[in-house]
């Protein structure tokens, strides 16, 4: 209920009150941002891997070639790095590190066994979740540095030999690891029911947002009632501009 | 002096070898053929070496490259470097010797060294982009070349350069084609003073013994071949007047064997990451199927219902 440092709630996250209560979690821009972001990791994840090992190396054929493979995957690095960009700055607030969060992480036990309530009350981000932002944020930078050094089209005069050995093995070590992190993001979106509606509609539903971020909604709930009004009218739980119940 | 490569015959010939013959494939598994080829080595004697850079011209010639016209920067050396266009370059070193306090113009041509382990094809990503025939050959398939650069930070000689124009690598072919029909690579068939010389790797070590024995002779006591062991020994080996100090040729390794930043990338890193991947995508798997899918409850929704003073309404 407290409204004190660890509020964590952002200005576009809102309640409408109905069966269910409906949370707005996401902004349009928020998702679009998202999947350019995840269209270009899996793109990445794909042309790297086939660059990455042999028994893989097929996977170039899905970029029309070994040479195109090449020409492509650092482009979508660009891409990647700038969509990315504007993610951290719309999340990089509420993913930071609080003292319960580390209190969280201790549980991690029960949270996994399906035992949530165990832990204490999350704010709109869980431990894990910023986990997973923070060691993309460091990862990304990583690899778009390390990049640029192996992008030997354009850039192969400004670093020694030397450097370009511990920049590809770096860079490979690197993605290894992105990818791992990319397999829990995806894995807990699907394992914690009702999640990928927030980055394909935008929102979840209260008991969602009760179940894994209590304390999120108990703080959008105490907020400013400009968060918390209904967009239309309050009664007509059921119309709610596309907001019906997940399952 | 050595036997010179003879004259073509008028007849064509087929190919002594090609695809059967292959001992590796980058990126690929080959089974190596039952018999090995003869091993074949090239022997550039620096001492004998005139810097005439004949088989600069030969090189270009054979291989129809047209490196581009470059300015004199106060060296012999022309052009400034190996470049796509041009797979070997002789190196000119004025170095005073210390103890004779002569000036030595050392002469070196530089190029692909045709390693026993090559560390341009353990690192190539592409299958089949560069090959070795069990005759030692290291060749480039441009075909199969994907342009990564990937050959540049594998090799321990920093020769592979990749062209501009087609976007994939370049470097000696120790003229597969011509030793295919039993003829010697352009340089040595065009070198005046037989300082390369071109046959069987045990021919060549015989005849660089000789040739250490003379400039011991002549006080170089140092003399020596080059045919570093770190790369397995090369199919292109030196006279060196020097051996023991390689690094005065304009840094000829010393010790050259692949770096193992390189190792570890196409070694450990390459497997343990496959492996970690697969382990990951099984935990989750594994835990779906013990714990199950983490569903919000009716009482969850209810809970937020009341925290939202919505009274919990019948439909």
């Amino acid at each position: 209920m407290s409204t004190d440092v660890d509020y964590d709630v952002e200005k576009t996250d809102g309640v409408h009150p109905g069966k269910p209560v409906v949370v707005d979690r996401y902004t349009p821009w928020a998702r679009v941002n998202h999947w350019i972001t995840a269209a270009s990791l899996v793109l990445l994840a794909l042309s790297g891997l086939a660059m990455f090992h042999p028994s893989l190396f097929f996977l170039s054929g899905l970029f029309g070639g070994g040479q195109f493979t090449r020409f492509i995957h650092p482009w979508i690095g660009v891409l990647l790095f700038f969509s990315f960009l504007g993610l951290f700055l719309r999340f990089w607030t509420a993913n930071l590190w609080k003292r319960d969060d580390s209190n969280w992480l201790a549980h991690g036990r029960d949270v996994l066994a399906g035992h949530e309530e165990r832990a204490p009350e999350v704010g709109k981000y869980n431990a894990g979740q910023k986990l997973v932002f923070w060691s993309m944020s460091i990862l990304i930078i990583v690899l778009i540095a390390t990049g640029l050094v192996i992008w030997d089209q354009y850039f192969s005069a400004y670093t020694t030999i030397g450097q370009k050995r511990w920049a590809v093995l770096l860079h490979a070590i690197a993605a290894v690891v992105i990818i791992n992190v990319w397999i829990i993001h995806v894995y807990s979106a699907i394992w914690v029911r009702g999640t990928i509606r927030a980055m394909t509609r935008g929102s979840v539903t209260g008991g969602w947002a009760w179940r894994h971020h209590r304390k999120w909604l108990r703080e959008l709930v105490a907020g400013s009632p400009a968060r918390s009004t209904p967009k239309s009218t309050p009664k007509s739980t059921n119309e709610k501009s596309g907001r019906t119940p997940a399952e | 002096m050595f036997p010179p490569v003879p004259n073509p015959t008028l007849p064509p010939e087929a190919p002594r070898f090609g695809e059967k013959d292959l001992i590796r494939r980058s990126a690929s598994t080959v089974t190596p053929p039952a018999e090995r080829q003869t091993e074949v080595a090239k022997l550039i004697d620096v001492s004998k070496c005139i810097g005439c850079k004949a088989c600069q011209s030969a090189c270009i010639e054979w291989n129809d490259t047209r490196p581009a016209m470059e300015t004199n920067t106060g060296s012999y050396e022309n052009p400034h470097d190996l470049t796509p266009d041009m797979f070997t370059l002789m190196r000119f070193t004025e170095w005073e010797n210390p103890e004779t306090e002569n000036l030595e113009w050392l002469i070196r041509k530089d190029g692909c060294m045709h390693c026993e382990d090559p560390g341009c094809l353990k690192a190539c990503p592409a299958p089949g982009a560069i090959v070795q025939y069990s005759n030692g050959i290291v060749d480039f398939v441009h075909e199969n070349c994907i342009g990564c650069g990937y050959c540049i930070k594998g090799c321990p000689f920093n020769i592979p350069r990749i062209s501009a124009v087609d976007h994939t690598a370049y470097k000696c072919t120790l003229c597969s084609d011509r030793v295919a029909v039993g003829q010697g690579p352009a340089c040595a068939k065009a070198c005046p003073t037989q300082a390369i010389v071109w046959g069987t790797k045990d021919e060549m070590k015989d005849w660089a013994a000789d040739r250490i024995d003379d400039l011991k002779s002549r006080g170089f006591e140092n003399a020596g071949l080059y045919d570093p062991p770190g790369v397995g020994g090369t199919h292109v080996m030196y006279v060196l007047q020097h051996a023991d100090q390689p690094e005065i040729y304009a840094d000829l390794p010393k010790n050259p064997r692949i770096s193992p930043i390189v190792e570890a990338w196409k070694g450990v890193t390459k497997y343990a990451g496959l492996a970690v991947m697969g382990i990951a995508a099984a935990t989750g798997l594994v835990h779906y199927l013990v714990a199950g899918p983490n569903r919000v409850s009716p009482e969850d929704e209810e809970a937020a219902e009341k925290l939202t003073g919505e009274p919990p309404h019948e439909h």
